[in-house]
């Protein structure tokens, strides 16, 4: 479990972009999970209470965009998308492939905020 | 008041991220190679590491290691007994070690004079995959008694490694474990994964093992 510890990197990461804006207030905050995160979506949405108390991000809403696998099938020569993590093989032709060009996505991709 | 939304696309663990490129690139300088060993508690990650310190020590190899657990110095005291430099990182608690962590407990060594750097990571399979910790090689170890299907479980830390190490082969038979579908199951998930048995105890496998590190240490220098 290291979601709290993520969540106060987001915490941390926001705060700096709220003040820069003179921000009074974080609504929201959007991230993105790849599958190949290593991340639990449940556990960060429980620990981002906690950790936003006390902050600029207090009461905000954290949004998680989840975005599957996807791996480049020489073969096929193009990108597929996987249906889970279990089996990093082309869908369609089912060859292996290491090739992973989408996935591993741990980010911050906006801020919504209240500014004077 | 209005409402604005600032789009900032940035990595959540950014910070540690850029820790440890700084850190991998001071190491690279410095001529040492760094492998980062991550497993379930219980895989025999100490042992495995303990065999292999020795080994290289008695190959005029300079290595040193860095072992992380949540309490206690009692890794480090057994890694000790290899007769390599060792330090153990208390992480109080905490789930996997961070670039940071190993920066300062780097500090005060000559990395210079350090063929290997060994990192034996918290026993964990789920949390220390997110973190890079400058290394140079991700090697994953899974034992015989923990059953072939755990790298469909734990798919992220396995597909985030580089080498595979299976452990405790000296048991297989009694565990009555398949090398064959463990195998296949870590190449589901890591397709091309190099998968090596070994045995700590009996000594299987580790000259494979240290063939295999010479050959990642020398295609990397040739890369860089």
């Amino acid at each position: 479990m290291h979601e709290l510890s993520l969540v106060y990197s987001i915490v941390e990461t926001v705060e700096q972009y709220a003040k820069e804006a003179h921000a009074k207030q974080v609504n929201s905050v959007k991230v993105r999970l790849g599958a190949l995160s290593g991340v639990s979506k449940d556990a960060l949405l429980f620990s981002y209470d906690i950790g936003a108390a006390g902050t600029i991000l207090s009461g905000s809403t954290l949004e998680i965009e989840e975005c599957p696998v996807a791996i480049f099938c020489l073969p096929c020569g193009q990108l597929r998308v996987l249906p889970g993590i279990q089996k990093f093989s082309c869908p369609e032709c089912d060859t292996p492939s290491g090739d992973v060009r989408q996935g591993r996505e741990l980010d911050i991709v906006s801020i919504e905020m209240e500014i004077d | 008041m209005n409402t604005r939304v600032l789009e900032i696309r940035k990595g959540i663990l950014n910070k540690n991220d850029e820790i440890a490129r700084t850190l991998r690139k001071t190491l690279q300088t410095a001529g040492v190679f760094t492998i980062n060993l991550v497993s379930s508690p219980g895989t025999g990650k100490t042992f495995f590491l303990e065999r292999t310190l020795r080994t290289l020590r008695e190959q005029g190899i300079a290595t040193a290691a860095l072992v992380g657990d949540l309490a206690t110095d009692n890794d480090a005291r057994r890694l000790a007994e290899a007769g390599v430099p060792v330090k153990q990182i208390n992480t109080n608690g905490r789930c996997h070690l961070e670039a940071q962590m190993i920066t300062d407990h780097l500090a005060d060594w000559d990395i210079a004079k350090l063929d290997y750097l060994f990192i034996e990571n918290v026993g964990n399979l789920v949390c220390p995959s997110s973190y890079d910790l400058g290394e140079d090689l991700r090697v994953v170890l899974l034992s015989v008694t923990e059953g072939e299907d755990k790298p469909l479980k734990y798919p992220t830390i396995f597909n985030s490694a580089d080498i595979a190490i299976i452990t405790k082969m000296d048991i297989a038979e009694p565990c009555e474990f398949n090398l064959e579908t463990a195998s296949a199951n870590i190449r589901a998930v890591r397709p091309g994964m190099q998968i090596l048995p070994t045995s700590a105890k009996s000594g299987a496998g580790i000259d494979e093992w240290l063939a295999c590190l010479a050959h990642c240490r020398l295609a990397h220098r040739v890369s860089a």
